[in-house]
């Protein structure tokens, strides 16, 4: 009756063995790429460094300038623009200003990257029934997995440092826009599409003139949730040489650093809500004239 | 643009339309005589269109009329292959349309449809000139031209100073008349109609018949014309089909529908109609018997026009007289009056045809 209690696993060498042979494959399978993947993502880095240097060396009025007429150019509303505004400024005040910027260029480049890759994925979605049955289920898995057991492999693969960090947070980010870029081009209404169709539009027209401007304000819902999720990895990140505001909140855990701590948890917080009010507010816009049509 | 074509005449051939997972599968069964309700309850499938067979009259127009759900957008949307039919073919102008590829199904729908849909279907992120532009945009023309010929149709439809509206701030007889405008601009030399004037008050409904017959006078487009107004139905069409559960149960011109109702589903349809606007003065006429009496009135005059005509000239007798000016038959008023008032008898009819 043994086997009741204990659960009758495979057995301990043969277990070993397996994840050796695992680990062993894939530690030559990086000594013999792991170049070649950082040669392929060698201009990503260039990116990240340019746009970090950007931000880190333009003097501050001027960033804040900028990010005060990006707010005001997507959300056309003054509160989102004086909140950012004071957000910026107690921020700096505080002494955060510099990991901010780099927190802030990191969640650009990655919002970017997410947007580059996750629209053209979302659109073949939406075409086809199977591409989307294969997707659905490796997009749960990228966003259940717990993000420190796929930071191994990438940190086995590229090392420590900017460009690991990012494509674990780009990972992490992503999925929330390939769906709702797959679910804004299901949902368009099928009278437009079949007008458009009867007027002989191709392929090509029928995603530019319809089906992306009708699908936009739930694709703009799913780069807010996006940089929502890109932000919450930003300590995570930072574990493997990500700078920024991570890196202080790091040091505050090991070391017990409470307000340490608290300052920085701020301010991820701070840009966060500037974040997503400008781009809801952005997606609100969008929408303006597809509200229910009557008639 | 289209002046230089001559618009095509439109055949559909045994044309058959199963909705559901395995349509091939029944056809053999609807031929058989399978009804619509049966292959719904037995077979979870709907019947759409069942042996349709119409000849569409080249620059002419073909009515449509049907009660809701007897499958009139159906029809219509084969004619441009927004619907692929299960069985039968559409043919346009010599080519099956059901047999083209998808290139060239696309130069067809550009260059040879324009259509107006039932639910208005604008794109809702346009302002009124850019979805009137649509067709010509796709078709690649230049933006000005395409600004040019679109703001004719808009003035047409009277929608001039709405430009820059999007949909959703205009009434829905509003967004009808920018789906028109945008079919309009096309300039193509068939035009697809569903329930086009269906949202328009009576008035600009009036004038939205008016523009469709100058148009027709100018350039004959052959157009198919879907209504549930007999009235419309009359005024327009060239020829009228009636659909019923997806089978045509009669067709022919207007005054041929009106005299000759071929089944109590017709007869219900005709009964209301204003019976003086749509039979002419031939119809009713007796033989002549000696010399022509009173003033000479033109076959293809309705009952209407000539009892004005008469009344007005105060006179009891009149007679008909036929393009080249031969008389023909005579005309008593009491007969017009009593035609446009009582319904001819069957036997009647029938002989008068
Ligand atoms: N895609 C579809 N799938 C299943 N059934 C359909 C589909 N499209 C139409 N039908 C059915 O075909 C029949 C005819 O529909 P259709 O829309 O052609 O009617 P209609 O004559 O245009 O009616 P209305 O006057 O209300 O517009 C209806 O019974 C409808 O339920
Ligand atoms: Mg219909």
């Amino acid at each position: 009756m043994e086997w009741l209690y204990e659960f009758p696993s495979m057995n301990g060498a043969s277990l070993r063995a397996l994840k050796k042979a695992i680990d062993e494959g894939f530690r030559s399978f990086t000594r013999a790429y792991g170049e070649y993947f950082e040669l392929f993502f060698e201009p990503l880095k260039h990116f990240l460094i340019y746009s970090e240097d950007f931000m880190t060396d333009t003097p501050w009025p001027i960033i804040l300038i900028i990010i005060a007429a990006i707010a005001w150019l997507a959300s056309r509303d003054i509160r989102i623009v004086i909140g950012s505004i004071v957000t910026l400024l107690l921020i700096g005040y505080f002494d955060m200003w510099e990991d901010t910027m780099k927190t802030i260029s990191m969640i650009f480049v990655c919002t970017v990257l997410a947007i580059v890759i996750g629209i053209p994925i979302g659109i073949i979605m939406s075409r086809s029934d199977r591409v989307q049955a294969v997707i659905n289920p490796i997009l749960d898995v990228m966003q259940t997995m717990p993000s420190f057991v796929y930071l191994i492999p990438v940190v086995m693969l590229l090392g420590i440092g900017k460009v690991p960090g990012l494509i674990a947070v780009v990972i992490y980010a992503i999925p929330p826009i390939i769906r709702l870029t797959n679910l804004g081009i299901r949902l368009v209404d099928k009278d437009v599409l079949e007008a458009a169709d009867a007027f002989g539009s191709s392929n090509w027209q029928r995603l530019k003139n319809v089906q992306m401007p009708l699908a936009l304000p739930t694709i703009m819902a799913g780069i807010n949730q996006t940089i929502m999720m890109a932000l919450a990895m930003v300590v995570v990140a930072s574990m493997i040489g990500v700078q920024g505001l991570g890196q202080p909140v790091l040091r505050a855990i090991t070391n017990q650093y409470f307000t340490l701590g608290v300052f920085n948890g701020l301010a991820i917080v701070g840009i966060a809500i500037i974040f997503d009010r400008t781009s809801q507010a952005f997606g609100k816009r969008l929408q303006k004239h597809q509200e229910v049509v009557h008639g | 643009m289209a002046d230089a074509k001559t618009s095509p005449g439109i055949s559909v051939r045994n044309l058959y339309k199963i909705f559901g997972k395995n349509p091939e599968q029944y056809v053999d069964m609807v031929k058989g005589g399978m009804t619509k309700a049966e292959l719904n309850e037995q077979y979870g499938h709907v019947l759409g269109l069942k042996d349709i067979n119409i000849e569409m009259p080249a620059g002419g127009i073909q009515v449509v009329m049907g009660l809701s759900g007897s499958g009139k957008s159906t029809l219509i949307r084969h004619i441009n292959r927004l619907i692929d039919p299960t069985a039968g073919e559409v043919v346009v102008g010599g080519d099956d349309v059901c047999k083209m590829s998808p290139g060239q199904l696309r130069e067809f729908r550009r260059h040879e449809t324009a259509m107006v849909f039932q639910k208005f279907a604008l794109l809702p992120h346009r302002t009124v000139m850019d979805n009137t532009v649509y067709g010509l945009e796709v078709q690649g023309i230049s933006r000005a031209e395409q600004v040019e010929r679109a703001q004719r149709w808009i003035d047409r439809v009277g929608l001039t100073g709405f430009e820059k509206s999007y949909p959703n701030q205009l009434s829905g007889g509003m967004q009808q008349r920018v789906g028109l405008a945008r079919a309009l601009t096309n300039d193509a030399p068939i035009l697809l109609m569903d329930e086009a004037f269906s949202a328009l008050d009576p008035l600009i409904r009036m004038d939205m018949q008016s523009v469709l017959l100058d148009l027709q006078k100018e350039i004959r487009k052959t157009v198919v014309f879907i209504t549930h107004d007999l009235d419309e139905a009359l005024r327009l069409g060239d020829k009228i089909a009636i659909l019923r559960d997806g089978k045509i149960v009669q067709q022919g011109t207007g005054q041929e529908i009106v005299l000759n109702p071929a089944d109590d589903y017709i007869s219900n349809f005709v009964k209301e109609v204003n019976r003086g606007r749509v039979i002419l003065v031939e119809t009713i006429m007796k033989p002549l018997s000696g010399d022509p009496e009173g003033m000479g009135i033109a076959t293809g005059t309705t009952l209407e026009e000539a009892a004005k005509t008469m009344t007005d000239g105060n006179v009891a007798m009149a007679h008909v007289i036929d393009a080249a000016g031969k008389p023909v038959g005579s005309l008593d008023i009491h007969d017009v009056i009593a035609a446009m008032v009582t319904p001819v008898a069957h036997e009647k009819a029938m002989a008068a045809e």
